[in-house]
């Protein structure tokens, strides 16, 4: 095979001067370790070369090879050198070229860098072989590759900060309760957390909680580390819109946006370290617990202490966390949020159907409240036994200046996250709807009740300074306080819900920008409405009019609607000239309620993409959790490869899932008559919305059921008939492409 | 990375040169030798000499970085010049280290090898009718290999299965279909089937596997020190593959091994008798001497002795030990020390191990030095061309050469120490499982991994490998030995190593009670009670001869088996304290690819590439689950062999603990 290294970007570019002053005086180089990295690459890139040509011999140049679950190939690969690789062959020569970048005796740090870049490439192929024999099969928690749905899960809380970094921690720390001890730390402090080797069996045996749950992924031995770089180049694919082997570009938003370090615990050895100069190829330091007799400043260097370990190494990747402490016995963190506590480990739950349950959250007068104070009424958790359900109230009362009522589900729906984060703590759905349960290893370390109130007021103050200026929580435990105090609280509801109806598109003078993706997905502008959530499903409009009040200058600006240029297809001359300098001058012109002419752009992190199928006249939906084939022959982790990254491509639309029950959802195609095609779960999901919408809009109260799922195929031939049998309404509307 | 509990050992470079030697002449833990080199060496020279003169030795060629593969050299490398970093043709450190591996993997595989075949010729002389003095002993060993191998033996008379059987063993030599080596693919699991496979280093034509290697090690062909050491892995394979078809046709022509009793060192050697010491490691002549010596006994009677008195030297001295309770009287290191005693009327060596020393050193007694191989002569020793077909006239031949020698003895000069001690010995895999099978008889292997879980054994470990003049003859093996035993480790051995702990008591039971930790002392002891085994258990468990390490193969494998994991979660580790020959190197070298660590006590010369040496300890591990663990101090290397087999059973614990709380199947990693 033949390629031409002059479409190839220059190996040493603008990116590289980052480096620049670790080595101030060249003939202090540490020649060792630059040694250590060049002969471990030597390994590391030979050892690929034969098991390549091996599963040539075996299978042939054109034996398929793939990650699963994902739109972005071999990530390393496309992201560094753009080739878009899916046959055996195509390796070949993809090796060879970065075999040939490394100049062995040229021990300087560039030159050791570039031989850190061939290990990654080595370690990509390495494992794409893996995965093609299936020889090294992982079972949970172990991830071994993490596909493109565990990167878009975490978009929000990376482009948020709500995740401040990443931390790879490869080998094995001097004891289990130390690997602990680090990885707690780094959990409180809401890092992402990525696993290779002994480590895991150490948290293992300290029965930490691991997984895509924790933001804490497991990934395997040896090279299977490479899944923390094919990681984090594809947030730069998905999100910042860097194009696949636009090399220094992928590697300047790494070093500026993804900002993890390298925790090298216990021994080194060569193929390590030379993957550990790709970490500092894309500027990421290394950070070691073992003695170095050279370190290289900045980059690669040796702290032997752990109990300041991760404070050093964050220090070093200058992430800077604003520590809250919530004062409560528990790990405290995003870390958490996801975690399930399942029923035998429930010390005492609430709610959930079987007893009364709610939270609510008001906005009261300077004097209908005692900041900071915490009441319980009711047994607190040391007078209830293992196995108890209790009824719960969770009252919040909020004091401040320019505080609103609006803004009162905002906050409201922030309890849910809020006690999440605790260890232990599990919360779903919201209002009298509210179901929670504590662990008992939580009560083991000491929860009480009472640290719900520590809880929220502590994260309420801080992460809303400019709204709140006083908190008050009751915890209500006593089932006839609790059953009369939900009478108050369905009155909330039910006047905030009469107050929602009226909030409109078409009511409303303002919508409000979201640009908080732009940390990730530069060019991408959402224009959240009433009626349209932002696509990541997590900013609805009165999000965003809460977060401009808090924060004037941050991501979420007022746009004036004014007068409309197209109120149907949802085109204003006010969101155009937001839009046009927001989006860095490329996006001209926005379509709010069509999926055909310049429809909104997609950052990464949306919840579900649907697409033109022009042969039946409609359009499909697939979520984010779907692992299905759809009708348009591509994997939603396909599908997300072509419309992420700030893109405009008419037919294709990253939406947030509650969008498809609004009474704008493609107002302008037909709404939602026009789907034809979603995941059976999703269905489910949205059935009520969904019919109730239907039935609005005259298209029958079974019309959900008119809609094909995976269950009646996965391929346009298979649902057509399908949609012909159920007379879908789509099938008789005007041609979907005029 | 190299998976140890708490235990460095990717960092001790430079242990071959900046290791402290011991430089008195009298360099053993045997006691026997210890008497000999003291009392009876007359100022004649022998390797304990040697060893001296020749230091200081090389530190180019202690750490492997002295290159004479081609005529321009020799070249040695300096890693911190410029041009001198290189060789003349610019073969790097790396490169020169791993050539020298590899071909010294190739010098055992071909020794191991070359013996198989040999026996495998023999079994097919026995078939088609050539070798009448042989017979097949053990027709349910023929019919387990035949069965193993993919043979019907259905229907079959014996001598129709063993040409069979004979003939699919010489085919691992001489085919070219490109299939798996059928004695390799026969006795390993799923799991390293594919990653030998993944990582193609299958041999498929034992003598391909070696010319393959000598060809890619040559001027001007591989540098990759990756690829080269691939090549000496692959075979490495073949060693074992000709290893195991040694062990298999050795006990179809003279029986499976079974518990059996006899003394061991250089006491067993008596005044009285005609003492005929048979050295080397080919069962075929050894069983043909023993036979002999029991015809002409009346003649040894006429000459004046009580009787002839066969005794073994090396691994020759265990084939005959283990099936025939034939006295074991010097492992490497004190072969010349055996003709010292002026007791020893004819030694008769085979192939392998014996020193060219031999026969300068016989000179100055009335000892006959008999030579039988083709390819293993000393020049003016007695040679007799040795063939199956005229195997017990040949054999007469020797022993007689004795008779006659012990007429001419010199009285003056015979000094025989009196240590000598009880030994058992046989304890095949199959005769293991048959003890076994006492407690559990649904499932022997059970009874073995059941103790590892509850902790009543750390695990188990296999002594391998010879004596090294650089170190004091059979100390390794008895410091390690004694190391593990106090840890509760079952401890199998074989070749010279099993001779080192037969000679010094420790395969009696009572060594049990001297040097066993409770949990190993308990679990012998409960199956002494169930199986009431006729000699006892021993604390050593010995195997055999040197090509008998695939038995401990075997018995790893039953373990994998009966766990459901593959060999590199199995708490099995392999140890050569003494290492010296390339056969060593090349048993360790399979046994790390199959996935197990490797304590090396006496450094091979590795140390000049940190590369090569990182991948052996480190990388191998990362690889193919097994390592090398390189440590000159011995009860160092004991605690980082005990450490291994800690880390193997918390991981296996740690692995099925999450499975359990997961709900999911038992994780692959290792």
């Amino acid at each position: 095979m033949h390629y031409e290294l002059g479409e190839w970007e220059p190996r040493i570019t603008e990116f590289d001067k980052i480096f620049e002053g670790a080595i101030k005086d060249p003939a202090k180089a540490p020649r060792g370790l630059f040694r250590k990295a060049m002969e471990g690459t030597i390994i590391a890139t030979s050892y690929a070369e034969i098991l390549l040509n091996q599963a040539l011999r075996e299978y042939g140049a054109e034996q398929k090879v793939a990650y699963p679950d994902t739109g972005y190939h071999l990530p390393v690969i496309t992201a560094l050198s753009g080739e878009k690789v899916t046959k055996l062959g195509e390796l070949v020569p993809i090796l060879n070229r970065v075999r040939e970048q490394v100049h062995e005796e040229q021990l300087t740090f560039e030159n050791v860098r570039l031989a850190g870049e061939a290990t990654l490439y080595a370690a990509e192929i390495i494992e794409a072989l893996h995965y093609l024999y299936n020889d090294e099969p992982k079972v949970e928690p172990w991830s071994g590759f993490l596909g493109d749905p565990a990167v878009r899960r975490f978009g929000i809380k990376l482009v948020d900060w709500t995740i401040p970094g990443q931390a790879v921690i490869v080998g094995r720390a001097k004891t289990s309760k130390l690997a602990k001890k680090i990885v707690e730390e780094l959990m409180n402090k809401g890092m992402m957390i990525f696993l290779s080797d002994e480590i895991i069996e150490q948290l293992l045996e300290e029965d930490m909680k691991m997984g895509v749950d924790y933001i804490c992924f497991p990934l395997g031995n040896f090279t299977q580390v490479v899944h923390a770089v094919n990681y984090a180049l594809r947030a730069g694919l998905s999100f910042g819109g860097i194009q696949p082997g636009k090399r220094h570009d992928a590697r300047d938003y790494q070093r500026r946006r993804v900002r993890a370090f390298v925790l090298h615990l216990g021994e080194l050895d060569e193929v390590k370290v030379a993957a550990e100069f790709g970490a500092i190829f894309l500027g990421f330091p290394v950070i070691t617990d073992q003695p170095m007799s050279e370190e290289l400043p900045d980059w690669f260097v040796s702290h032997e202490n752990y109990d300041d370990l991760v404070k050093f190494a964050m220090e070093l990747r200058g992430i800077k966390v604003a520590s809250v402490d919530v004062g409560i016995p528990l790990n405290f963190g995003p870390s958490f949020e996801g975690e399930t506590i399942r029923k035998n480990d429930t010390y005492v739950e609430f709610g959930g159907g079987r007893t009364p349950a709610f939270e609510v959250l008001r906005m009261v007068g300077q004097d209908e409240i005692v900041d900071d104070r915490i009441t319980v009424i009711g047994p607190e958790i040391d007078e209830v036994k293992e196995g108890d359900k209790l009824p719960l109230g969770i009252v919040v009362k909020i004091f401040g200046r320019k505080m609103q009522v609006d803004f009162e589900p905002v906050l409201e729906r922030r309890i849910h996250y809020f006690i999440n984060y605790g260890e232990g703590l599990w919360h779903v759905a919201q209002r009298d709807l509210a179901w929670l349960r504590i662990s008992k290893e939580a009560v083991a370390k000491g929860f009480k009740f009472k640290h719900y109130g520590n809880i929220l007021i502590a994260k309420f103050k801080s992460e809303f300074p400019s709204i709140v200026d006083r908190v008050e929580v009751e915890i209500i435990t006593d089932r006839s306080a609790v059953e009369e105090r939900i009478k108050e609280a369905k009155k909330v509801y039910s006047d905030r819900d009469e107050r929602m109806r009226g909030l409109t598109d078409d009511s409303v003078g303002t919508f409000y920008s979201c640009l908080l993706c732009q940390s990730f997905a530069p060019n991408h502008v959402c224009v959240v409405t009433p009626e349209r959530v932002g696509l990541c499903g997590a900013v609805t409009w009165l999000d965003g009019k809460a977060a401009y009040e808090i924060d004037p200058t941050g991501p979420n600006r007022p746009i004036p609607k004014g007068e409309a240029i197209d109120d149907v297809k949802g085109i204003w001359k006010s969101v155009n000239d937001y839009v046009y300098p927001a989006s860095n001058n490329t996006i001209e012109s926005v379509a709010l309620y069509t999926l055909m002419e310049a429809p909104m752009t997609s950052c990464g992190c949306f919840e579900a993409i649907m697409a033109v199928l022009p042969e039946a006249n409609g359009i499909m939906i697939v979520t984010r959790e779907s692992k299905s084939m759809t009708p348009i022959g591509m994997t939603f982790s396909t599908l997300a490869g072509m419309v992420g990254g700030g893109l405009q491509t008419p037919g294709f639309m990253g939406i947030g899932k509650s969008y498809v029950a609004s009474r704008k959802f493609i107002a302008a195609d037909g709404g939602i008559g026009r789907v034809v095609w979603m995941p059976k779960d999703m269905k489910d999901q949205l059935r009520d919305d969904i019919s109730a919408r239907a039935r609005e809009q005259g298209l029958g109260e079974d019309f959900v059921d008119k809609i094909a799922d995976e269950t009646i195929g996965t391929a346009i031939d298979e649902i057509l008939p399908f949609l012909e049998e159920k007379g879908h309404p789509a099938l008789t509307m005007p041609p979907i492409i005029g | 990375m190299p998976r140890f509990r708490e235990t460095k050992v990717g960092e001790i470079l430079n242990q071959a040169v900046a290791r402290k030697k011991i430089l008195d002449k009298v360099r053993t833990a045997d006691a026997a030798g210890k008497w000999v080199l003291e009392n009876a060496s007359d100022g004649i020279i022998t390797s304990y000499d040697r060893y001296l003169a020749q230091q200081p030795q090389c530190s180019f060629g202690l750490t492997g970085v002295c290159c004479r593969n081609c005529v321009q050299g020799p070249c040695r490398i300096m890693p911190t010049g410029e041009a001198k970093s290189r060789g003349i043709c610019g073969a790097t450190a790396y490169t020169i280290v791993a050539r020298g591996l590899a071909r010294g993997i190739a010098g055992g595989a071909s020794s191991h090898s070359d013996h198989g075949r040999h026996m495998a010729k023999t079994l097919l002389e026995v078939a088609e009718g050539r070798a009448p003095d042989y017979k097949v002993s053990d027709p349910a060993k023929l019919r387990r290999v035949a069965l193993k191998v993919g043979i019907n033996p259905e229907g079959k008379s014996d001598r129709e299965l063993a040409k069979e059987v004979a003939l699919k063993a010489l085919n691992d030599y001489y085919r070219f279909d490109e299939k798996p080596l059928t004695w390799l693919d026969s006795y390993i699991t799923p799991g390293r089937r594919a990653k030998f496979k993944h990582t193609n280093i299958i041999p498929t034509n034992l003598m391909q596997a070696i010319t393959e290697v000598i060809s890619q090690t040559v001027m001007g062909m591989d540098a990759d020190p990756v690829n080269i050491i691939f090549g000496g892995l692959k075979t490495a394979l073949a060693d074992f593959t000709g290893m195991h078809v040694a062990t298999d046709m050795s006990d179809i022509l003279f029986g499976t091994p079974e518990p059996v009793a006899t003394e061991a060192n250089l006491g067993v050697l008596e005044e009285e008798y005609i003492n005929v010491a048979t050295h080397g490691h080919n069962p075929t002549l050894s069983d043909m001497i023993v036979e002999a010596a029991l015809q002409l006994e009346p003649e040894a009677i006429k000459a004046g002795a009580k009787g002839i008195k066969i005794v073994g030297v090396c691994c020759t001295g265990n084939e005959l030990l283990m099936r025939k309770g034939i006295p074991l009287a010097a492992n490497q290191a004190s072969q010349e020390l055996a003709i010292m005693t002026g007791a020893v009327d004819a030694m008769v060596v085979d192939v392998q191990c014996f020193l060219p020393s031999l026969k300068v050193l016989s000179d100055n007694y009335h000892t006959r030095l008999v030579t039988t191989a083709i390819n293993a002569k000393i020049p003016t020793a007695t040679h007799i061309d040795f063939n199956e077909e005229e195997a017990l006239e040949l054999a007469k031949d020797i022993v007689r050469q004795a008779i006659e020698a012990y007429k001419r003895r010199n009285k003056d000069k015979i000094r025989i120490p009196k240590e000598k001690t009880k030994a058992l010995a046989g304890f095949s895999t199959e005769a293991i499982e048959s003890l076994l099978a006492a407690v559990n008889p649904e499932q022997p292997w059970k009874v073995l991994t059941d103790a590892i879980e509850s902790g009543e054994l750390a695990g188990v470990a296999l002594f391998a490998g010879c004596n090294n003049q650089k170190v004091a003859q059979d100390e390794g093996h008895l410091t390690v030995a004694k190391y593990l035993a106090k840890n509760n480790v079952l401890l199998l051995a074989t070749g010279c190593a099993a001779g080192a702990l037969a000679k010094a008591g420790l395969t009696t039971p009572g060594a049990v009670e001297a040097y066993a930790g409770d949990g190993l002392k308990s679990f012998l002891k409960r199956i002494e009670e169930a199986a009431k085994p006729q000699y006892g258990l021993p604390l050593v468990f010995h195997q055999g001869s040197c090509v008998d390490n695939v038995r401990g193969l075997d018995l790893a494998v039953k373990m994998a088996e009966t766990w459901g994991i593959d060999l590199p979660r199995v708490p099995f580790v392999v140890t050569a304290p003494e290492d010296m020959h390339e056969k060593a190197l090349s048993i360790g070298s399979w046994f790390v690819t199959m996935g197990f660590p490797v304590h090396v006590g006496v450094m091979p010369p590795i140390e000049g590439s940190e590369l090569v040496y990182s991948v052996g300890t480190q990388i191998a591990y990362d690889v193919f689950g097994g390592s090398f663990i390189f440590d000159t101090d011995p009860e160092s290397g004991a605690k980082k062999l005990v450490d291994a087999l800690d880390y193997r059973t918390w991981k296996l614990r740690i692995h099925r603990a999450a499975a359990e709380k997961y709900n999911t199947a038992l994780a692959s990693g290792y």
